[in-house]
């Protein structure tokens, strides 16, 4: 591992939430010329597209990208602004490439990891085989509020807790791809995958003519069908599914309408469904009608006032009491949040192990857990050179980055540690591999990271070969929001 | 199909036909003030009384002055009728069913609502307001397009064609009703130039003036184009035909859900009651009695689709 920055915690691409940062570009693995001399393979089509481009016209299609983005109106919320105002997420033109091999190399890892994931997830809400073993402390779910008492002795249609899983890779080497955070609730992002590809389709049509870049437009459609595979007992031949979003000012309300039309299905808020005999059910213009998959862009917490948070009004009262008798499909289901925490993060590797018996395919992050005093004597030793994040917390808040704060801000942090040392965990700085991005001043390398998408059902597990890369525009910054200029890049799985 | 859908697609309908209406009228305004030697500021108060924000505005201001009267009329935030605030709204409610919309009407309404938004931003100068409100027309006929050529004719387009041709029926109304003593049989007696304008004002302002004079000649009274614009079928904004236009689209509804509600009652009542006369008969009744009576039937009528089609619940 090399000795530089990184930082990624947001389960979300929107909202002011730290996207990556990074610094020491000379230090990190670029994924366009590997040792700083020689274009790698994947990238020599690229390389030969950039010197056959005049800048001024690279410019101009630059503006033209962004002026699609606005009038196709992918853009999102900015929480906490009067006029609701939308803002655009920097595209960059240059596409990230990824080779068959790399990709199916991460696709293993991915559905490992995936599978094993929703194995715990029954596990621990029924027999919890693996805290009886002693691999997950019990205080572990005892004293997490992402663990969701009501789900206990649940059973999901289908056994199927996951059903969209977005898996935050970053990749230090050639060969070192690491699994930085597994976002399971309410993965989000997948119309910029799919948004990007089309704009990079009408904007440079002829590299899609001389590069076998691997098709991702099926992505709604196999979600719609991913979730049809996954119906509670008392659907109908013909299922109606629908997406419930917590509105027009949800910063990811574009990504909601976007889903729903593609995958042509209604876009429904907790208004417009009701519980009617026992049934969940959306309110026609012919009046109710029964609904039996709920493809849900709302926190578990506002699900349902009657069953969780009392004060919610997006949600819908009585939900959660037809979830229980299996007569409703939630995806992903309620109390998944478990298995995305932070502090449960550094135990995936153990599960993936507990529950397929192999050896994981994707790597974690090194992490230590403060609350074990060994780990909270190696933070406290070696503060300098690492992150420390709150287990809770997200967004960049209550974070410190070792070596760059200062040293007031240590001596601080270090009481907080020993003050409560099982609210924070700590990583090494490791850096995110590079690829060039085009700026006002020409090429330049900036780090990024990829977030690929995993559908799940009993019948398989889907990816598309694609996901969504996030890259920190600014050279050498060390918190990128996407409110300050974090952006997203097409991404290419190349043909074998 | 969700009521909040149908919802949805009504209103940006509604606001989309209101912001042109209102375009419409300030263009007719600002011709008369350029053409008429004769003509003052107050005439922007006859223009507001006809869009019916008026009230509104003398609330804000104490007198009535033309850049006042242009600002309240194109971007006044207080003014819910403002072609910005009108076209606001459409868009949010556009937003809001846009997976039932066309991408080519979506990205109609967006890209008009950029265009306008952008340049709406700041207060007009006098130089700048003829090329605003072209771009307003434009964009309101790229929309019209854009549904008329891709959307399917199945029940969202009816709710979307319901909107639009209740506002415009209501928008007409309210247009003759404003100035309906110039109309009256007993007005030509007045034989005043003033009254001609009025009359210019109520033509141009549903962009029938050239229309009406093709069709009724330069001898024509005011008691026909008060003809023109509630019975004539011809003319695509008179009463008549928009209340066929909202009994088509109810029955199409009717056909889909194999009922029949309490609004298509309604309309065919309505016609039957109100638009099977002649205007002999329409000014025996009062014109104005007329009018309120039309306008308040139009509001029963958006209501009861309201609750036809579980809008709310």
């Amino acid at each position: 591992m090399r000795l530089s920055y990184r930082e990624a915690t947001c389960c979300s691409v929107f909202g002011l939430q730290s996207i990556i940062t990074g610094m020491q570009l000379s230090t990190a693995f670029d994924e366009m010329w590997a040792d700083g001399s020689s274009i790698r393979r994947p990238y020599k089509n690229i390389k030969a597209w950039l010197d056959s481009e005049d800048r001024p016209s690279l410019k101009a299609k630059r503006r033209d990208a962004n002026d699609l983005f606005r009038l196709t109106g992918i853009t999102f919320n900015v929480y906490g602004s009067s006029e609701g105002e939308e803002r655009l997420i920097p595209f960059d033109i240059i596409p990230r490439v990824i080779t068959s091999n790399e990709w199916n190399k991460i696709c293993k890892g991915l559905e490992q990891r995936v599978r094993a994931i929703n194995a715990f997830l029954y596990d621990i809400y029924h027999n919890q085989e693996i805290v009886k073993a002693g691999i997950i402390p019990l205080e572990m779910l005892k004293n997490n509020p992402a663990f969701l008492l009501q789900m206990i002795g649940v059973d999901p249609p289908g056994q199927i807790y996951t059903h969209i899983s977005g898996v935050d890779i970053i990749r230090t080497e050639e060969n070192e791809f690491y699994v930085l955070e597994d976002n399971i609730r309410t993965p989000s992002g997948v119309s910029y995958m799919l948004e990007n590809r089309e704009t990079m389709l009408q904007m440079f049509p002829e590299l899609f003519t001389k590069n076998r870049v691997q098709p991702i437009q099926n992505y709604p459609q196999e979600l719609l069908n991913s979730l049809k595979n996954t119906l509670p007992e008392t659907a109908e031949s013909k299922p109606t599914v629908c997406l419930l979003t917590p509105g027009l000012y949800n910063s990811a309300y574009f990504e909601h309408a976007f889903l729903a039309d593609q995958m042509g299905i209604e876009l429904v808020q907790g208004n417009d469904l009701k519980v009617v005999d026992g049934f969940l059910a959306m309110r026609t213009t012919q009046g109710h009608q029964k609904v039996d998959v709920l493809y849900k862009r709302l926190d578990d917490d506002f699900l349902d006032p009657l069953n969780f948070n009392e004060k919610s009004s997006l949600g819908v009262p009585g939900l959660f009491d037809v979830y229980r008798k299996g007569r409703v499909t939630i995806a992903n289901a309620p109390g998944t949040g478990i298995a995305d925490d932070k502090a449960m993060y550094s135990f995936i590797p153990k599960i993936v192990q507990f529950y397929s018996g192999e050896f994981p395919l994707l790597q974690n992050v090194p992490t230590w857990r403060c609350s074990i005093k060994d780990h909270l004597q190696y933070v406290l030793d070696n503060i300098n050179e690492l992150v420390i994040k709150q287990v809770h917390g997200s967004g960049g808040y209550g974070m410190l980055i070792g070596p760059t704060a200062t040293k007031k801000d240590i001596s601080n942090f270090k009481k907080k540690l020993i003050a409560t040392p099982q609210n924070y965990i700590a990583q090494p700085t490791l850096s995110l591999s590079t690829v060039p991005i085009f700026t006002n001043k020409g090429f330049a390398p900036r780090h990024v990271d990829l977030r690929p998408f995993v559908q799940m059902s009993p019948k398989k597990i889907n990816i598309v070969p694609g996901g969504l890369t996030r890259v920190a525009m600014s050279k050498g910054s060390l918190v990128v929001n996407s409110s300050q200029g974090g952006g997203t890049k097409d991404t290419w799985v190349l043909e074998n | 199909m969700l009521g909040n859908t149908a919802n949805g697609l009504f209103w940006t309908y509604r606001f989309l036909e209101r912001a042109e209406n209102m375009s419409r009228l300030i263009e007719t305004g600002q011709r008369i003030a350029l053409t008429r030697l004769s003509s003052s500021d107050e005439q922007w108060l006859y223009v507001m009384q006809t869009s019916a924000v008026s009230e509104e505005y003398k609330k804000q201001y104490s007198t009535v002055e033309k850049e006042a009267a242009v600002d309240w009329m194109l971007r006044h935030p207080e003014n819910k009728s403002s072609i910005l605030s009108s076209i606001t709204s459409a868009r949010q409610n556009a937003k809001m069913v846009r997976h039932a919309l066309t991408t080519d009407v979506w990205e109609a309404i967006n890209g008009s609502f950029l265009d306008i938004q952008k340049l709406l931003k700041n207060k007009t100068r006098e130089g700048d307001l003829p090329f605003i409100l072209r771009t307003i027309k434009q964009s309101a006929a790229v929309v019209r397009g854009a549904t008329y050529g891709t959307m399917l004719r199945n029940e969202e387009y009816d709710f979307c064609r319901l909107g639009t041709f209740i506002e415009r029926a209501d928008n007409t109304a309210r247009i003759l009703d404003v100035k309906y003593y110039v109309l009256l049989p007993s007005a030509k007696a007045v034989g005043t130039s003033i009254d001609n304008v009025q009359w210019e004002t109520i033509l141009r302002s549903v962009s029938a003036y050239g229309g009406f004079r093709l069709e009724y000649g330069h001898e024509a009274g005011p008691g026909d184009i008060a003809k023109f614009l509630i019975l004539d079928k011809r003319m695509p904004r008179s009463l008549i035909y928009c209340c066929d236009i909202i009994k088509v689209h109810l029955l199409s509804l009717c056909s889909v859900y194999r009922n029949k509600p309490s609004s298509l009652s309604q309309i065919i009542q309505l016609q039957n009651r109100f638009l099977t006369h002649d205007i002999e008969a329409i000014f025996k009744f009062g014109l104005h009695d007329f009018l309120q009576k039309m306008i308040s039937l139009f509001g029963n009528l958006s209501n009861q689709i309201e609750i036809d089609y579980r809008f709310y619940e």
